[in-house]
């Protein structure tokens, strides 16, 4: 079955995914390392405008040469050097690895880079990207052989949970049981949907923004039942503001952080 | 329940700071060996930013942080986990003399298949040729070889000035390029369980076979050899092993009599197929130069009988370097004999 992620089990029963990069961005990271090597060759074309001057001969020698050798070179040397990244992949944020989550090694990059000549049969890389498409792990020929995958790495940043809440005053937590009930009772997924809400509150159209934090805040009321003095009055949006804060954060304990990196 | 995400945080930010900043140092300097404190802290560390990624994908689904996690605890498995040997600086003349005539000798059966492929489109394409010369568009439609090889030979010989003069550097490196993309094709091809390999080593055996008699028959063979041997020599071997690697990754394909899965099968042979490329590269530029430098001239400029014991020559040593090159003291695990 085709998935976006990659899962590896760790042997101490760990499990984590990394996401895997579809054919389409794929294609796009190649065009733009395509337009990166034609780049790197007009410099050189020009340069070699001027040994032309002097011996013709050698000047269209070297231009072929370079030629064959960046374009080839390109993939290997780029991903050897920044650990499966090119121009173009480091752009769109996607990296290879070694499909068991090991070291990736020299001749995997090898592999991979040289067997594009069969992936970009007949043009335009559409066996590779047929065989993308069709594999589980959407790989090409060439990943097949050399044992990678793509995988993507959407920019990681901590939730700004201070923004979110700091200073806002919560009535729902003048009611200790049950806003421990509501954590019981709570999902994770369902308070990952009530934070997500609230993190992109600003990207949503205002009459699609009052419905969604209308419908999630029933949601949440109908799971546990506050008191009306703790309800009334508070709009939606506030009210899921509230019930994130009591689902995330526990107040009154030592945020002091512990280990030897004090 | 669901984690107090917040003091989650804090409390492992150190934790996982330290073990970014390791892995960042593994990666900078993959040659630095850590000292026994150094690997206790990375393990440690490891165990702790794994469990804290067990507990945040139980407890608490915030992505963000999981994902963070999921990217520390991915790197440092690779580091950890990883069995097999770290690269070590690569020696060329070694890697030449010694890794590259052993990987051939390791997987020598290919390239007998690989020989036997290319033998049996000899056969196919002379004796087509034989039984019907007017397949000769056909059998080889390159215009520089559907010319009458007596007349071709005539014109080399009475040539009055280098057809390749102010072009032989251009022209060695076309060759040289060339081959080397028509080798690679033909190792690629092996991810066609083999077919695509066959076909262009089939079809390499049927022009050399076509041109051959097409000389032979015309009374030109002395020409013939003096022509390609001194490039041939080399140059084919070169696409043999080519096809010699193009065919290990279409047996690791099929894995045939193997029980190891097909990822292991094929991270078996990785190393050696990428040695065997790399050692075609060597021999095609070596070709390159010859074929643009020497083959090209004929009699009277040079005697085919120096062109023909040239080629010899480098025929033996060739032979000689892929029989018995490093068969000495073996010095690395990767260079024992299956």
């Amino acid at each position: 079955m085709k998935t976006s992620s990659l899962f590896i089990r760790t042997p101490e029963g760990i499990v984590f995914s990394q996401l895997l990069a579809g054919p389409v961005t794929r294609f796009f990271a190649w065009f733009i390392d395509q337009l990166c090597i034609s780049a790197a060759m007009s410099v050189l074309g020009i340069a070699l405008n001027l040994l032309e001057l002097i011996n013709g001969n050698f000047a269209i020698a070297l231009y072929v040469i370079s030629y064959f050798v960046i374009s080839i070179g390109y993939g290997i040397f780029l991903e050897w050097t920044w650990r499966g990244q090119t121009i173009g992949k480091r752009l769109l944020r996607l990296r290879v690895v070694d499909v068991e989550g090991m070291r990736l090694q020299f001749n995997q990059i090898v592999v991979r880079n040289l067997l594009r000549f069969v992936d970009a049969l007949p043009a335009f890389y559409f066996v590779g990207g047929l065989t993308c498409w069709l594999n589980s792990k959407c790989q090409r020929l060439g990943d097949i052989a050399a044992n990678t995958v793509v995988i993507r790495s959407p920019r990681v940043a901590e939730p700004d949970l201070d923004q979110l809440l700091a200073g806002k005053y919560n009535s729902l937590r003048h009611y200790p049981h049950l806003a421990a009930r509501l954590r019981q009772r709570t999902s994770p997924a369902e308070a990952d949907v009530a934070l997500q809400a609230l993190l992109r509150r600003e990207e949503f159209d205002p009459a699609a923004r009052v419905e969604l934090f209308g419908e999630l805040a029933g949601h949440f009321r109908a799971r546990v039942e506050f008191p009306a003095e703790a309800t009334d009055g508070v709009a939606d949006e506030q009210y899921l503001r509230n019930v994130v804060d009591v689902l995330y954060r526990t107040r009154g304990e030592n945020h002091t952080p512990a280990g030897p990196f004090q | 329940m669901i984690v107090d995400l917040q003091r989650f945080i804090a409390a492992g930010r150190p934790f996982w700071a330290e073990l970014e900043r390791m892995l960042g140092r593994l990666e900078a300097e993959p040659d630095e060996r850590m000292t026994l404190p150094q690997l206790q802290l990375f393990h440690h560390l490891y165990e702790r930013t794994a469990a804290d990624l067990a507990k945040i994908t139980t407890l608490s689904s915030e992505p963000e942080t999981r994902r963070y996690l999921e990217n520390l605890v991915a790197r440092a498995y690779g580091e950890i986990h990883e069995t097999r040997e770290k690269q070590r600086r690569f020696f060329p003349l070694q890697w030449f003399f010694q890794t590259l005539p052993r990987t051939f000798r390791r997987h020598v059966r290919a390239f007998y298949l690989s020989v036997a492929i290319t033998l049996a489109g000899c056969a196919f394409g002379g004796l087509a040729l034989a039984f019907d010369p007017d397949a000769k568009p056909v059998l080889m439609p390159f215009s520089h070889l559907l010319q009458d090889p007596a007349k071709r030979v005539a014109e080399e010989e009475h040539a009055t000035r280098d057809r390749l003069a102010g072009f032989k550097t251009t022209f060695s490196v076309e060759l040289m390029t060339h081959n080397t993309k028509i080798s690679i094709l033909t190792l690629a091809l092996g991810m066609t369980w083999g077919v695509g390999t066959i076909i262009m080593l089939f079809y390499n055996g049927v022009i050399l076979g076509a041109v051959a008699v097409d000389y032979i028959r015309a009374g030109q063979t002395k020409f013939l050899l003096g022509w390609l041997m001194p490039h041939g020599v080399v140059e084919i071997p070169a696409i043999l092993i080519a096809g010699q690697a193009g065919l290990m990754l279409a047996l690791a394909l099929i894995g045939r009599g193997s029980r190891a899965s097909l990822k292991t099968r094929l991270r078996e042979i990785s190393g050696d197929i990428v040695t065997l490329i790399f050692g075609v590269g060597v021999l095609l530029v070596w070709a390159g130069f010859v074929e643009a430098f020497l083959s090209q001239y004929h009699e009277p400029v040079i005697p085919y009988e120096a062109k023909i014991a040239f080629g010899a020559v480098e025929l033996i040593l060739l032979s000689l370097f892929l029989a018995r090159s490093g068969t000495g003291k073996k010095t690395a695990p990767e260079d024992r004999e299956a």
